[in-house]
């Protein structure tokens, strides 16, 4: 019974005659997802994220030891010695449970600067290039000036001023990336501005707040989340990177970015102190990348048509 | 536009409605150019303001007295309304005074200077190693694409968008310095060498040869190749795969097939042909990977003890040195703004096309 009903629900995706627009949707959806299938490297990378969001949702479930307990007469005890299967660090805390902590605090991160950072840019550039005019000048200006800025040291002037911590960081990060994303999405107005089904819901009456929110933001969607994917390691990377520079989390918070700047000191005689933590990072962006890269082969259409 | 009125009103017109043209075209490009600035500067000096470090209390002390607390904060001018302070600012910025680090004790500028070269020199040779292997990643990967050197390529540029640079560079040094001892460790030199050679570029590769001193030449190679690699490696990632997608465009044009068709060996279409129109959007791609290497060594300069720009305003940063920290992120922005402008040009003399339009 299962069985003939997937297959009715095949044939119903692989139908050439959508009867809704619910049904042309969802095959386009479908579509995308057999191309994305057929992708090995892709699905290695969605497979990484998938595991990233369990372990990140049932970290207090995986770790086998408390990530905050210090046992001084167990530090530094190499990968596989005494029950610490990457090791201990130098607090004799094990390195696996904080690492596992720490899924929760990068993924907390890049959620929340993919929350704000597109969504501004999306704001900022949809308004600029429907308006057009001096509010599209002003606004690219704006855009441009922080462009202009490199963004690490934007951001550790932002964490400077606004004090260390997480949320700062964030704070700080979203702040120096939303400038790309405005320039994608005001490219992408402008392509559709003076299309046709604009010109038609303008006649029937439609104010430009309601054009951009209904019909311009959904189109400019699909290229924004590719390039926010492709974007998610830049964003781990920075934020380890404030968290190796101490501006990030902090201590006793488990933070891969932190727990490689504290097993920095250790390198050459303790090396899994440091290294352990920058495997979690590599894997993790390389997932995001590995995802981004066959999203963009997908979303594409300039490539989906050759 | 102008192209018909050129024709009809003869030879001077030409010549005089280009001037205007250019004229006008520098002038808007100095009027961006400056409002970019000027931008930079105005969000410097707002963060410079918000910062929770009272400027005064940095300058007179903790025990100072209520009196000389306000002398002090009357004569840094921090009474006056807001945009006064942001002209005095910009006027200082302009003669080049971005006021003293309260670490150094030096004028931030002349900190700047100083430790610039060595950020120059990193970068430089990163660059040179990104490009040199990095280019010809890309073009043999387009030519033969989907092979397993295409896949090489883009396998190898995705894991070098995934590594925290700080953590590669601390595995570089555990290996080859710690394990290997092939390469020198952290520092441009090793400490014995330090300040044998008079410093002319501040580049010591450079300096070195100028004095003939072959031993320290050596010695900084064994220091810089390490990092170097590593930043190279980044730059090398991004050039390649840009590479690679401006070379399948090119390939898959109609004077290619005509190059092939003509019967002309696959080395000379790939450089003679593709590659030379494939160098102009190239230009760009080398001089935003160079002016992010200026900046992305932050992090390597750090683990690399590298004594460069990104180390002064880290370490200018955690002990709360606001004016050398504001000064190295201008200086830095308006480097950033001056290398994309560079490229701009470089791209109209390079591409007849971009100079007529």
């Amino acid at each position: 019974m299962t069985q003939s009903s997937t297959r009715s629900l095949t044939r119903w995706l692989r139908t050439d005659e959508p009867a809704s627009r619910l049904q042309a949707r969802c095959i386009q959806v479908y579509n995308g997802w057999q191309d994305l299938r057929s992708n090995k490297l892709a699905m290695i990378g969605l497979i990484i994220i998938l595991g990233l969001v369990v372990t990140a949702l049932f970290a207090p479930f995986l770790a086998p030891q408390d990530p905050y307990a210090q046992d001084l007469s167990r530090r530094l005890l190499a990968p596989g010695q005494d029950g610490f299967l990457l090791g201990s660090d130098e607090l004799g805390r094990d390195i696996l449970s904080r690492i596992i902590h720490g899924a929760g605090t990068t993924l907390y991160i890049v959620l929340l600067v993919t929350l704000t950072a597109p969504v501004a840019g999306l704001i900022v550039g949809t308004v600029s290039g429907y308006l057009g005019g001096w509010t599209d000048a002003a606004l690219m200006r704006i855009t441009d000036i922080f462009l202009a800025f490199p963004k690490l040291i934007l951001a550790l002037a932002f964490v400077a001023a606004l004090g260390a911590g997480i949320e700062n960081a964030v704070l700080a990060i979203a702040l120096t990336s939303w400038p790309p994303y405005a320039r994608l999405a005001r490219a992408e107005t402008l392509t559709v501005r003076n299309m046709d089904y604009i010109a038609a819901i303008r006649l029937q009456g439609a104010g430009p707040i309601r054009i951009i929110v209904g019909h311009i933001w959904p189109l400019c969607v699909s290229s924004l989340i590719v390039r926010v994917t492709l974007d998610m390691a830049g964003i781990i990377l920075t934020a380890a990177g404030l968290g190796f520079l101490g501006l990030g989390a902090q201590p006793p918070m488990a933070e891969w970015g932190a727990m490689i700047s504290s097993g920095r000191k250790y390198i050459l005689d303790y090396w899994w102190v440091a290294t352990m933590p920058g495997l979690a990072i590599f894997i993790v962006s390389l997932g995001f990348n590995l995802l981004g890269d066959g999203l963009r082969d997908v979303l594409d259409p300039k490539k989906a048509q050759s | 536009m102008t192209e018909s009125t050129d024709v009809t009103s003869g030879q001077p017109a030409v010549s005089t409605g280009r001037l205007s043209l250019y004229l006008k075209k520098i002038a808007s490009l100095f009027f961006t150019v400056s409002l970019t600035l000027l931008g930079l500067l105005l969000v410097t000096f707002l963060i410079g303001r918000v910062m929770p470090i009272d400027p005064v209390l940095a300058v007179v002390g903790k025990r100072a007295s209520n009196e000389v607390y306000e002398a002090a904060r009357l004569s840094m001018g921090l009474d006056k309304p807001l945009y006064h302070q942001f002209f005095v600012y910009i006027t200082q910025v302009f003669q080049g005074d971005f006021g003293k680090s309260l670490l150094t004790s030096n004028p931030v500028i002349d900190d700047i200077a100083r430790v610039f070269p060595a950020t120059l020199e990193l970068a430089t040779v990163a660059t040179l190693i990104g490009v040199l292997v990095g280019v010809p990643m890309g073009v043999y990967a387009a030519a033969s694409q989907g092979s397993w050197f295409d896949q090489f390529v883009r396998v190898f540029g995705l894991f070098g968008y995934s590594m925290p640079v700080f953590w590669i560079g601390l595995i570089g040094l555990l290996i080859f310095y710690g394990m290997l001892g092939w390469v020198g460790g952290p520092g441009r030199l090793d400490i014995f060498y330090e300040d044998m050679i008079p410093t002319i570029t501040g580049m010591i590769l450079i300096d070195s040869l100028i004095a003939g001193d072959m031993t320290i030449f050596w010695n900084a190679v064994s220091h810089i190749i390490l990092p170097s690699l590593i930043l190279g490696y980044y730059s090398l990632a991004y050039i390649s795969r840009m590479t690679r997608s401006f070379m399948l465009e090119e390939l898959a044009s109609e004077y290619v097939i005509t190059a092939r068709v003509k019967g002309m060996s696959e080395q000379a279409v790939l450089w003679r042909h593709a590659f030379r129109n494939v160098l102009i959007p190239l230009i760009t791609v080398i001089a935003l990977s160079y002016a992010t290497l200026l900046e992305g060594s932050v992090l390597t300069e750090t683990i690399f003890a590298w004594p460069g720009l990104g180390q002064y305003i880290t370490t200018s940063l955690l002990s709360a040195d606001m004016n050398a920290v504001l000064g190295g992120t201008v200086v830095v922005g308006i480097l950033f703004v001056g290398l994309n402008l560079l490229s701009d040009f470089l791209y109209k003399i390079v591409d007849p096309r971009a100079r007529q339009s």
